[in-house]
């Protein structure tokens, strides 16, 4: 299979070489190319037994991206290579190789791929295929995937294959279909009275042998969800119900309990008002081709948080991660623009924004009881009209942004957030801390932040952050200072610290420094920095890995074509 | 593996000598309305896409500062700016109250799959193209660090003059 997709992609670019000299022909190429490396240094400070201090001294890692579009054609690949991977990626990567390559043709109304894919129906409660190099993740499905649009106004996709596993694949099949539907196509009068309504549903299956001795595990675990999107005028809403048959597996404890997830956002956005409430409630909905699968190996489905992503050092320290076992909880975000030559708006306006979100356990009823056999098998039940009791995440924050001068500009934050350190960072099942409600790890904090922006000259800024976080938990608190430095368009030095003055035990508490320069030339970028990490969770769209403290020196050079 | 190199390094060659467009791909409006790519940019003069996403820091800074220099560019010039958001569909609900919170003047589309980020070669937002009144890609950019909206407003005026941008 392999062969012949390299031979068929050889064949296709080589026509296009040849076709060269017509001038209606002649396609595009666009690529990216990545290359990561540390050197690492020997810091007793942050790791006194050494355990995290690599063996290699220096890893290194990078990956290549071509894709060649030509007309109706296009086809790509991707090569990676680590030796050996970077300290907190998924050691799965080791080793070298092309781990993505595609064929897809599309004309008219029929689009067609073989080879790799990512694809995603509806938000992905049952099917998304995606990567995020900077985590590790990548789920792309090998096979192939068809969409079409047969009639104006309505979307089919179909998708049959295998996921990525590093440099494998996972044994499970993957096999799906999903419609989408405008129906403003088929009742003009809601266009005419400012309606869009679209409707969706998708179905999935997966199916991976089952030889355990001593389980009767279902071979084909099926999944279905259905959507809609309606707006009009400023107001928007969106909603979305997913149901999976009951896959036991190494996630729920081998349970035979089917799985259900619904979200809904409702929207409203004008002059200058931006509001949104989301509502979520998903109950084991843990979905993988492997059903031995753990961490972020082969997810069929992607669970998105209902909470605010942090790009600030310290709260991004303590980021919610989606509970795909089961949770519930809401988000309340506001932006507001106050209106320029106003009070409160001054000169250019004032920006407020401030944003709340929860997440909880949701009700589980795990009480034995032997002579329930349905119950044994099921593990719990769950009454989605009882709230849950383990308070999972909280965060509220309000932020005002504001320009002052034409050099002058600054933001100041404050945050408060609760995090439960046993289920987000050791990962406890909702039984064991019923069980031991006492043994909870638990963290709160209040955050508070400063940033300006000075502008020195034209193309000569000076950028500076102020962060507080205060808890008597986990590390304790800790203060950062940060300035960047950039001159526009190819140079930028950063350089910071963030000192854990806090930390209960006394030995611990250190200074992270860091200094950064950035070299960009158009698409081309180097980095190169030096300095102390702290141990922390890496996240990206509810998906985390844990990073390992280090100390040493990185460089990483990214460019694109 | 050897052929293969030389038939990348072939192609390269090839796609140097054919200006860059930019592929047919279908975003989606914040209406939810499906518009290829190609149909949304301007005939008439420059158009900017910016690549983004509402968790991407740097990205809201550049859109911010960027709007001062729109509103000139595009009252004077003709100028068009889309900002693309690169929001999975869970997050894309969340852009429309962002974009109107911040006050942005935009024409804003998703990318919800990430399609036209993959076909384009981007490998992090955010990413700027200039793009010239036939189409094509005259200029690109990754990353934000202040003050480079001087700079891209420097090269679209270039862009609408129709001289190569100088940066």
């Amino acid at each position: 299979m392999k062969r012949i997709l390299l031979t068929s992609l050889y064949l296709f670019l080589g026509t296009s070489v040849y076709a060269q000299g017509q001038q209606s022909f002649g396609g595009q190429l666009h690529g990216n190319f990545q290359l990561d490396g540390q050197w690492y240094l020997r810091d007793e400070g942050i790791d006194p037994s050494g355990e995290f201090y690599p063996d290699e001294r220096f890893l290194g890692q990078g990956y290549a991206n071509f894709i060649y579009n030509q007309g109706d054609f296009s086809g790509g690949l991707r090569y990676e290579n680590y030796q050996n991977v970077m300290l907190g990626f998924p050691e799965g990567y080791r080793g070298e190789g092309i781990t993505y390559r595609f064929l897809r043709f599309k004309q008219d109304n029929l689009d067609i791929t073989v080879g790799n894919f990512y694809e995603q129906f509806g938000s992905g409660m049952i099917f998304r295929s995606y990567e995020e190099r900077g985590l590790g993740y990548d789920n792309a499905m090998d096979g192939v995937r068809i969409k079409a649009n047969p009639v104006k106004g309505l979307y089919i996709k179909g998708i049959l294959g295998r996921q990525r596993f590093y440099f494998e694949k996972s044994p499970g099949l993957v096999r799906g279909i999903d419609a989408e539907y405008n129906l403003t196509e088929f009742l003009p009068r809601l266009d005419s009275a400012g309606y869009r309504w679209n409707i969706g549903g998708s179905y999935l299956s997966k199916y991976q042998r089952s030889n355990d001795p001593f389980l009767i595990l279902p071979e084909n675990v099926a999944a279905a969800g259905v959507r809609t999107q309606i707006t009009k005028g400023a107001w928007a809403f969106q909603a979305e119900y997913a149901f999976k048959a009951n896959d036991p597996s190494a996630d729920n404890g081998y349970i035979y309990k089917d799985g259900n997830g619904i979200i809904a956002n409702l929207s409203y956005s004008k002059n200058g008002l931006g509001i949104i409430a989301g509502f979520k409630r998903i109950d084991n909905m843990s979905f993988r081709s492997d059903r031995n699968g753990s961490t972020i190996d082969m997810l069929v489905n992607y669970l998105s948080p209902t909470t605010q992503v942090h790009t600030y050092a310290l709260p991004a320290l303590y980021q919610y991660a989606t509970q795909i076992n089961g949770e519930e909880g809401g988000q309340v975000e506001a932006n507001y623009k106050f209106k320029r030559k106003t009070k409160i708006g001054g000169k250019y306006g004032t920006l407020l924004t401030a944003n709340y979100s929860v997440a909880q356990s949701i009700d589980k009823d795990f009480v034995d009881d032997s002579n329930d056999t349905l119950k044994v098998l099921q593990g719990y039940y769950s009454d989605p009209m009882r709230r849950g009791q383990i308070p999972y995440f909280h965060d509220f924050n309000v932020k005002i942004t504001k320009k002052l001068n034409k050099n002058f500009k600054f933001n100041l934050s404050y945050l408060n957030l609760f995090y439960n350190r046993s289920v987000l960072e050791d990962g406890l099942g909702d039984e064991a801390i019923l069980n031991n409600p006492d043994n909870q790890k638990l963290l709160g904090a209040d955050i508070f932040i400063f940033e300006s922006l000075i502008k020195l000259k034209s193309k000569h800024y000076l950028r500076t952050e102020t962060q507080l976080l205060t808890t008597k938990d986990d590390r304790g608190s800790m203060a950062m200072m940060l300035a960047e430095y950039s001159i526009a368009p190819h140079w930028f030095f950063s350089i910071q610290d963030i000192y854990n003055y806090g930390n209960p035990v006394i030995d611990q508490r250190l200074h992270y420094p860091l200094a950064s320069v950035i070299y960009t030339e158009g698409t081309s970028r180097f980095q190169i920095s030096y300095g102390r990490q702290q141990r922390g969770i890496f996240c990206v769209g509810g998906v985390c890995r844990v990073v390992p403290p280090s100390n040493g020196v990185s460089f990483s050079l990214t460019s694109s074509f | 593996m050897k052929k293969l190199t030389l038939l990348l390094a072939l192609t390269f060659t090839t796609a140097i000598l054919n200006a860059q467009e930019l592929p047919s791909t279908m975003l989606k409006t914040l209406e939810g309305k499906k518009v290829d790519i190609k149909d949304v940019i301007s005939s008439d003069g420059p158009t900017v896409i910016s690549f983004w996403a509402t968790w991407c820091k740097p990205c809201i800074k550049e859109l911010t500062a960027f709007m001062d220099y729109a509103i000139d560019l595009e009252e004077e010039l003709g100028v068009k700016v889309l900002a693309v958001s690169i929001d999975d569909s869970r997050n894309s609900a969340r852009v429309a109250p962002l974009v109107q919170g911040q006050g942005w003047e935009y024409t804003v589309l998703l990318d919800e799959n990430q399609d036209l980020k993959r076909n384009l070669g981007i490998v992090n937002v955010p990413f700027t193209l200039v793009l010239n009144n036939k189409g094509e890609i005259v200029w690109k950019h990754s990353g934000y660090s202040p003050g480079d909206e001087e700079t891209l407003a420097e090269v679209v005026e270039e862009v609408a003059a129709g001289k190569s941008p100088s940066h």
